[in-house]
């Protein structure tokens, strides 16, 4: 508790008491009114000094001013212990309310934790000594002992350790490191002693990015938010001129007594504050997003939760995301010259390109290039690419750049990647390439269909072959290859049309090349790769652990976030509609009327807490 | 610009949502949030008129609930 939680604390305690006194002494009249205020001034008397310094600054109706005058009005017409209980009630429901949000507010943050405190530099006589992460340069060098968390992003130069990405990814297994490997901020050294080499500054880090992302995701209000924060501006005048109405004309032309009206009335101030629905619409979004983050998914807002529920239609992008993105070189098909030349040559081609098909061509030519044999290179997109080496035209990439080129070339028999090299316009050959299905994508689309998306689609720039391969492994409905990226926007664009008004289209990629497509698509959702900027900074959601499967669960915590909102929001209007009936008609007093007010509010803040554990 | 300011003692949610909207209809704010949850505002305006504009919802903070305070660093 916080020391402001304490001190109302105190004050509840010795208004209850005086109020108990107060109720066993057999008084009456003026004597009466004045004994029982003192445990109305002890609970009460900041309410009424904000409500007169409120009105002064021109805020009407806030809830201090409503409790103000129900009680005051309370006091007015002899109801002296209603109107000390009433305020006693409000206060101890605030009390709760305030520290039940902390909880929550610390138990989400907590969730989150992962900043890192200190990092270990190396002073100049091997000492160690513990800086600040963000005075730490790129370049230096810093020592992560075991059970530490790494602090910046870089790479191990000695030591070799396991690492637990759980904080960052939801998963639980641990990751082996050695010197050379890439660490990430933010995982935890788990064995042994890492000396690092940082390689970004701190605000650059992964965990300084994701923090900034998870702790900014309540700057982007979700529809619900939106919509009850406006209802509140005018559900509280309606109910304050209604209070009016209803203390003034029933006296005027019914039988109705003025004491019995005013209190009616006085009801209906007190069941006019909109404070449970203001309150327990962000915590519910909130909580889901801290859930989330909790298995390593990270939502950019709760307007995206809102979104997400709806997915009809979820559309992949193939390499990285259903597949590992890993190629190996499983043939090589040489038409006039050997094995070794061919792949020297592909190699060559690519070797400024950063393309998985690159990475893989290389790492199988296995040697260090003499990047100085290339020169002109061009990235021709979706195609492949041309660069001159040794002094001769090499183009290496797909049948349409080969027809782009005018050289002849002839299919192969396995299935996979197809890279034809061509020299001077003469066909050298060819190059298979293929590419690990991830072993959750199966799953991870018998989930989606499981969930109720309607359609799962698969778009790739690869060929027919091989995406038709993939799609049938999975099981997905439907499947667009040999796509340019740009082609990919326009698929998407016509599968948006497909979607039904309430749904919503979700994109799926790894971040390369797929900005474009990520915002156009409802929802945009990317592989975080452990450390890919791109993605990040695209989507709308990122899969820390490049997990498929992680999809449906996400739709699953969305949704259930989404009913917990809608149960609060329904619940929260048909309690106060409720007491606000039974009040006009008289039939309930004072005290439902406050229960309805902080009561509810309580209720739907501990409801609105499940939603941290939400897809469970 | 954007930028994003703690607020200390904002205790209840209606406020927010109040200064929310009444800094939003500063001249030259161009989307401001109020987060009631993380108890923070996020200003995104003018860059001339910054630090003017953060002085205006420093002052409607106060307006609206005067023990809330944002804290400029």
């Amino acid at each position: 508790m916080s020391k402001k939680q304490k001190r109302m604390l105190i004050r509840v305690i010795v208004s209850a008491v005086l109020f108990v006194v107060c109720m066993l002494l057999p008084l009456t009249g003026w004597v009466r009114l004045l004994v029982f205020l003192a445990p109305y001034g002890v609970i009460g008397w900041d309410v009424l000094w904000r409500a007169v310094r409120n009105i002064a600054h021109g805020q009407v109706f806030d809830e201090n001013f409503l409790m103000a005058l129900a009680t005051v009005g309370a006091l007015a017409i002899g109801e002296y212990p209603e109107a000390v209980f009433v305020m006693l009630f409000y206060q101890v429901g605030e009390l709760f309310q305030s520290y039940a949000v902390d909880q929550s507010r610390k138990s989400i943050t907590a969730l989150m934790d992962i900043r890192p405190d200190y990092a270990n530099m190396e002073g100049p006589d091997g000492q160690l000594e513990q800086v600040d992460p963000e005075d730490v340069a790129v370049g230096d060098t810093i020592v992560i002992k075991a059970g530490e968390r790494i602090p910046l992003d870089g790479v191990v130069l000695e030591g070799s350790s396991t690492v637990d990405t759980a904080a960052l990814t939801g998963e639980s297994l641990p990751r082996q490191v050695e010197s050379g490997d890439d660490v990430i901020s933010g995982c935890v050294n788990l064995s042994g002693l890492l000396k690092v080499r940082v390689t970004k500054a701190f605000e650059e880090s992964t965990v300084a990015k994701i923090l900034d992302l998870v702790e900014n995701s309540a700057s982007k209000k979700a529809k619900a938010e939106n919509f009850i924060t406006k209802f509140a501006r005018y559900y509280t005048p309606i109910v304050v001129l209604a209070a009016v109405a209803l203390a003034f004309l029933p006296p005027l032309f019914t039988s109705i007594q003025w004491v019995d009206s005013i209190q009616r009335a006085l009801n209906f101030l007190v069941v006019s504050c909109p404070c449970a629905l203001v309150i327990s619409v962000p915590l519910s979004f909130f909580g889901g997003i801290g859930g989330a983050s909790k298995d390593g998914i990270l939502v950019k807002g709760g307007n995206y939760l809102e979104v997400l529920a709806r997915t009809e239609i979820v559309v992949f992008d193939k390499t990285g995301t259903l597949t590992r993105g890993v190629f190996n070189v499983t043939a090589i098909h040489p038409d006039h010259c050997d094995q070794g030349q061919l792949l020297e040559l592909a190699a060559l081609a690519e070797c400024w390109s950063d393309h998985p098909i690159s990475r893989s061509l290389k790492e199988a030519y296995g040697r260090e290039m003499d990047s100085s044999r290339v020169s002109s290179v061009e990235e021709v997109a979706g195609r492949g690419v041309k660069a001159v080496v040794d002094g001769h035209t090499v183009c290496a990439g797909n049948d349409k750049l080969m027809e782009d080129i005018g050289v002849s070339w002839h299919p192969c028999h396995r299935v996979g990647t197809t890279v034809h090299v061509a020299s001077d316009g003469v066909y050298l050959g060819h190059i298979v390439i293929s590419d690990e299905v991830k072993p959750d994508a199966k799953e991870a689309v018998a989930a989606l269909k499981a969930a109720g998306v309607r359609k799962t689609v698969m778009l790739t720039g690869d060929a027919q072959a091989v995406g038709e391969d993939v799609a049938k492994q999975l099981g997905l409905d439907e499947v667009h290859t040999q796509l340019l990226p740009a082609d990919k926007v326009e698929r998407v664009e016509k599968l948006l049309k497909e979607v039904s008004p309430k749904g919503a289209l979700a994109f799926v990629g790894d971040g390369i090349n797929d900005a474009p497509v990520l915002s156009r698509a409802d929802i945009g959702i990317a592989m975080g790769g452990l450390g890919s900027d791109a993605a990040i900074e695209a989507a709308d959601i990122v899969l820390m652990d490049d997990k498929p499967s992680k999809i449906a669960h996400a739709i699953r915590i969305a949704r259930r976030t989404l009913s917990i909102v809608k149960q609060n929001i329904v619940f929260a209007l048909a309690v106060k509609l409720l007491v606000l009936v039974l009040s006009a008609v008289g039939l309930v007093s004072m005290w439902a009327a406050v229960f309805a007010d902080v009561g509810v509010s309580v209720i739907a803040i501990l409801n609105a807490m499940r939603a941290l554990k939400a897809g469970k | 610009m954007k930028k994003h300011f703690k607020l200390q003692d904002l205790d209840c949610a209606n406020c927010a949502a109040k200064m929310e909207d009444a800094i939003r209809k500063l001249p030259g704010v161009n989307s401001a949030t109020v987060s009631f949850m993380t108890q923070k505002l996020t200003l995104d305006a003018d860059d001339a008129r910054f630090d003017e504009i953060l002085q205006e919802a420093v002052k409607i903070c106060k307006k609206v609930e005067p023990d809330c305070t944002i804290l400029v660093k």
